[in-house]
């Protein structure tokens, strides 16, 4: 029988699913909060990438989907999420990454898109392009409309695909005049 | 060669050319033409270093199918030589003026696009997933790269003649994409890898669309330049290894 000690001392009995369950629900809140690295506004739960929280014989099993193959912050979010479990008085567990199916930034909770606008980046569309469909076509058959997130209005330009991270865009409002990052649809 | 062994190769092969791509793209921080553009040109790298490093991982582990260990993704792409690189003449090639990237980049990408659809169909499930989601970061690759090729050619006098000089220079490095030796073809029976020469027609299809809107002339060529699979590269792979290794080769498992 699996025991593992979680946050305020209480010892879990794994082999029971409603405590399983509670474990399970108490692990989730707790990676609730941690906060993207480089968009603290949203956590990492509301950005999407911790797809699943398990018990496998006792050991806990976090199963994160990175963003972009090539996203720094990949090896610092399963850091903090280790940090965090061990704050919670967890001794088993470990992070798994899993890459199908492929992060996408429909999984971005609505409350956290919200924010991200009140933040000053523009929030992802609610749902990304089917890009792996056709393949024949290069270019973007139209460019869909960003509104500015500080003064609302449409009228707004790509300055560049890439911005300061992987998953951002840089944009230009030229009613207010000013740039601002747009989280790209993926 | 068994199937693991083949597999490993193929591997290296998608690894390699994204590594040495990564590197290229990354001389060009701090002197892209504008910081927008500096800025680009790092992503589309780090998009390609995390790719490799994808690749490299499941190399590292088909390889302890056959051989006593299998190496980490730090030795295959610091502590192999030359000869040992597998990535096409392409990616190899020196960065040159702002054409000359960017003819490079979109002849890439456009084959890149094609090659991991084939590859996100594969009967190797790992093979398929980190296809399926390098294939999602490659189709902003691809929309820029065309753009720039319309933009510059579509351009100035100067920008038009820099860039059909770029595309024309770089030609003779193309026709290796399309090759498709034993190893290719014995990967391509087995339902894992993808047919090589089935992606040369869709490839200049796209590639003279894009070039005619830019107003430039697809080159004719027939002669190919070949060897990258096999490990035979143009001087310059050396020097950019030289620059990339030297740390790990100075001071063998040194970490941050
Ligand atoms: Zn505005």
């Amino acid at each position: 029988m699996a025991a593992t000690r979680l946050s305020g001392g209480a010892m879990v009995i794994a082999a029971q699913p409603r405590q399983v369950q509670n474990a399970i629900d108490s692990i989730w809140t707790t990676l609730a909060a941690i906060p993207d690295p480089e968009i603290p506004v949203i956590s990492i739960v509301e950005l999407g990438i911790v797809r699943d929280i398990e018990f496998d014989n006792g050991e806990v099993v976090v199963t994160v989907t990175p963003t972009y193959s090539g996203c720094p912050a990949t090896e610092v979010i399963a850091a903090e999420i280790e940090r965090a479990l061990v704050a919670c008085g967890l001794e088993r567990f470990r992070v798994q990454i899993r890459l199908h199916p492929a992060w996408t930034t429909d999984w971005i909770a609505p409350a956290a898109r919200e924010r991200l606008r009140a933040f000053g980046i523009a929030p992802p569309g609610e749902r990304a392009p089917q890009q792996t469909v056709d393949v024949s076509r290069l270019r973007r058959s139209s460019i869909a409309t960003i509104a500015c997130p500080r003064c609302g209005s449409s009228r707004t330009r790509e300055l560049s695909r890439f911005g300061s991270t992987p998953c951002k865009a840089q944009y230009r409002c030229e009613d207010c005049l000013e740039p601002f990052d747009y989280f790209k649809p993926h | 060669m068994n199937r693991d062994e083949q597999l490993f190769d193929y591997l290296l092969r998608i690894a390699d050319s994204d590594l040495v791509l990564a590197q290229r793209l990354g001389e060009w921080v701090g002197h892209g033409p504008v910081l927008e553009e500096d800025i680009a040109l790092t992503n589309v790298g780090l998009d390609l270093l995390g790719q490799a490093r994808l690749w490299y991982a499941y190399a590292g582990e088909v390889e302890t199918r056959f051989a006593a260990r299998g190496r980490c993704e730090d030795e295959l792409a610091l502590l192999r030589d030359a000869s040992e690189f597998r990535n096409l003449l392409l990616v190899e090639r020196p960065n040159g003026n702002y054409a000359d990237t960017i003819a490079r980049q979109f002849y890439f990408d456009v084959w890149h696009r094609l090659f991991l659809f084939q590859l996100s169909r594969s009967g190797d499930a790992r093979v398929g997933e980190i296809a399926a989601k390098a294939l999602k970061e490659v189709r902003y690759h691809v929309e820029r790269s065309a753009d720039w090729v319309i933009r510059l050619g579509d351009g100035t006098d100067e920008s038009h003649a820099k860039m059909q000089a770029a595309v024309d220079e770089l030609w003779m490095y193309t026709g290796e994409m399309f090759e498709s030796d034993a190893t290719d073809q014995a990967l391509t029976i087995a339902g894992i890898g993808c047919d090589a020469s089935a992606l040369a027609h869709p490839w200049r299809e796209q590639l003279s669309s894009i070039l005619s809107e830019a107003t430039l002339t697809l080159p004719t060529g027939a002669w190919m330049q070949s060897g990258g699979k096999r490990g035979v590269h143009t001087e310059q792979l050396g020097h950019l290894l030289a620059e990339m290794q030297w740390l790990q080769r100075a001071y063998p498992g040194a970490q941050w």
